[in-house]
């Protein structure tokens, strides 16, 4: 199981009318990866991720994530994965406890696993003392992290990130790493997109998508020798201009 | 005369104080930053600036014109382009360069001369609708609307969050040649890389400023020796180094991390000595010149 693919993707197309917003894109993630999305700004990456979340049904092509089938079994998929952005996160008005009880709940957690569950991140996160307050009073720091916590707390095959460091102050953002890098370590598969090319170098392997097309995809150290690029900001300037 | 002068201003919303007893000035045609994460203040200063909110404690002038008594003369003189897209969504993009020109009385072949490189861009898509835009499109379109009446100064609030690094590159490319030109810019960002492409900047965290001045004298007084260490396992690397008694702080920067030793005139054989005895493969340390991130980190840390 140590190469136990948890997305495998072959020809992954999707079209809206004429325009092809994902144009056969074939990779595959295995287990406990950080795995590096990247691309420009209309280059298709949210189609992309979309697809793989079973939102989106695709045009053509084959792909399963955490052996699922991303045309017949996306009630499945959406059950064994995770997902946290920037923009959709927690419940703002409710507490810190309501949203780890709700999300919990929604992922079909025992009454028993949802409370040993609250209790673990509240310890871990060192917020015992807000666990009664409403989200929207705590710093966007804490957010983050509990977001992140609260995406993971069904134990997913997969954890889909979407730009999770936005905005963030830099202590907070590196704290966020470690979080990602833990997780890894337990055996869940990150993937994750970010415009900070910094955190591009902390990714096991990463893609550049350009115009719907999965443009360059290798180790950061790799991509940065064949483009003989110093960092990965130059590597990535080089791909999507 | 100052293009902006902000003397000791204070805004609070209930019990949050969003900004707290900042001063700063800007000179004319200077490309001025507020540098820092979300919740630091960037946008309610912008909004006191523009005299969309009103202070609490404090004053400001923007062109020598007070921002609570002059506001009308203000909002004449100013190009403001907030965070959130502020265009009309339904409006095509031509007709929203129109609308934004006629408001502020003139027209868009008056100051043609001054948002032509950027509109070229955007003319084959000028009939479609603002909503219909690409991200960078939008950002360019509200760019060309801000500048429309050709503002002495510009308030640019984030123009480049949540943009790709490309886009990123070519949006500065345009602010250095509207400097070129004369205006004066005020811009924000959480980006901590793009400081260096600002004249000057105020770093700032929490409604209050860390530091205002040029991004070199920044640097410079960077305090710590700061050493970048690679080895083949970065997060064996980093746990090590947590431990390590005389570490004083170890943050990741891409492919390396970066370390200061709370001994003074430490050299990096007696760090690389350290964990060669601990079996770390494929080390490489090197003495860095800190960027801005750096220097922010070690400013959060003081406070």
């Amino acid at each position: 199981m140590e190469n136990e693919n948890i997305i495998y993707a072959e020809n992954l197309t999707k079209k809206f009318g004429s325009f092809v917003a994902v144009n056969s894109i074939s990779f595959s993630v295995k287990k406990g990866e950080i795995y590096g999305f990247l691309g420009a700004n209309g280059a298709g990456k949210t189609t992309a991720i979309r697809m793989l979340c079973g939102l989106s049904t695709p045009s053509s092509g084959k792909a399963t994530v955490a052996g699922f089938d991303v045309y017949k079994q996306t009630e499945n998929i959406k059950k064994n994965i995770g997902y946290m952005s920037q923009k959709f996160s927690l419940y703002e008005d409710l507490t810190v406890k309501e949203n780890i009880t709700f999300y919990g709940g929604i992922y079909g957690l025992s009454d028993k696993e949802i409370k040993e569950k609250t209790e673990y991140l509240l310890d871990i996160l060192k917020i015992g003392d807000a666990k009664d307050k409403l989200i929207k009073s705590l710093p966007l720091g804490w957010k983050q992290k509990l977001a992140f916590s609260v995406a993971v707390i069904h134990n997913p095959k997969i954890v889909f990130l979407d730009e999770p460091t936005g905005g963030v102050d830099p202590l907070t953002r590196r704290q966020f790493w470690n979080m990602i890098y833990e997780e890894a370590s337990r055996g869940i598969t990150v993937f994750v997109t970010t415009h900070y090319m910094d955190e591009a170098e902390y990714c096991n392997r990463v893609s550049i998508m350009s115009d719907g097309i999965i443009a360059a995809l290798d180790t950061p150290s790799k991509l940065k020798e064949k483009y003989n690029a110093n960092t990965m900001h130059e590597v990535f300037v080089k791909i999507a201009r | 005369m100052k293009i902006v002068e902000v003397k000791n201003i204070v805004k609070t919303f209930d019990k949050t104080t969003a900004v707290d007893d900042v001063s700063f000035e800007v000179e004319q045609g200077e490309i001025f930053g507020l540098i820092g994460p979300d919740g630091a203040g960037k946008t309610t200063l912008f909004r006191m600036l523009t005299t969309l909110l009103k202070p609490v404690k404090g004053n400001a002038k923007v062109l020598g014109l007070d921002v609570v008594k002059n506001y009308k003369q203000i909002r004449k003189k100013v190009g403001y382009m907030p965070g959130r897209f502020s265009l009309y969504q339904d409006l095509s993009v031509e007709e929203n360069l129109k609308f934004f020109a006629t408001i502020f009385g003139t027209t868009v072949e008056e100051n043609y001369n001054l948002i032509k490189d950027i509109y070229i861009l955007l003319e084959p898509f000028k009939k479609r609708k603002a909503g219909k835009l690409s991200g960078g499109m939008k950002q360019k379109l509200a760019l060309c609307c801000a500048l429309i009446h050709k503002p002495d100064v510009l308030f640019l609030d984030e123009p480049t969050t949540g943009v790709d690094p490309v886009s990123r590159n070519e949006f500065w490319d345009m602010l250095r040649k509207l400097k070129e030109q004369g205006i004066t810019i005020l811009v924000s960002t959480p980006y901590m890389d793009e400081a260096s492409l600002c004249d000057r900047v105020a770093l700032m965290q929490k409604g209050k400023t860390l530091s205002i001045d040029t991004p070199d004298n920044i640097i410079r007084q960077f305090k710590k020796s700061l050493f970048a260490i690679h080895s083949e396992n970065q997060y064996e690397l980093f746990q090590t180094l947590m431990k390590y008694e005389h570490r004083n702080t170890v943050f990741p920067f891409g492919e390396f991390l970066h370390y200061t030793d709370k001994r003074e005139n430490i050299s990096e054989d007696e760090i690389k000595n350290y964990l060669e005895t601990l079996n770390l493969k494929g080390l490489k340390i090197k003495s860095v010149k800190p960027n801005i991130e750096d220097c922010f980190m070690a400013l959060m840390e003081e406070k």
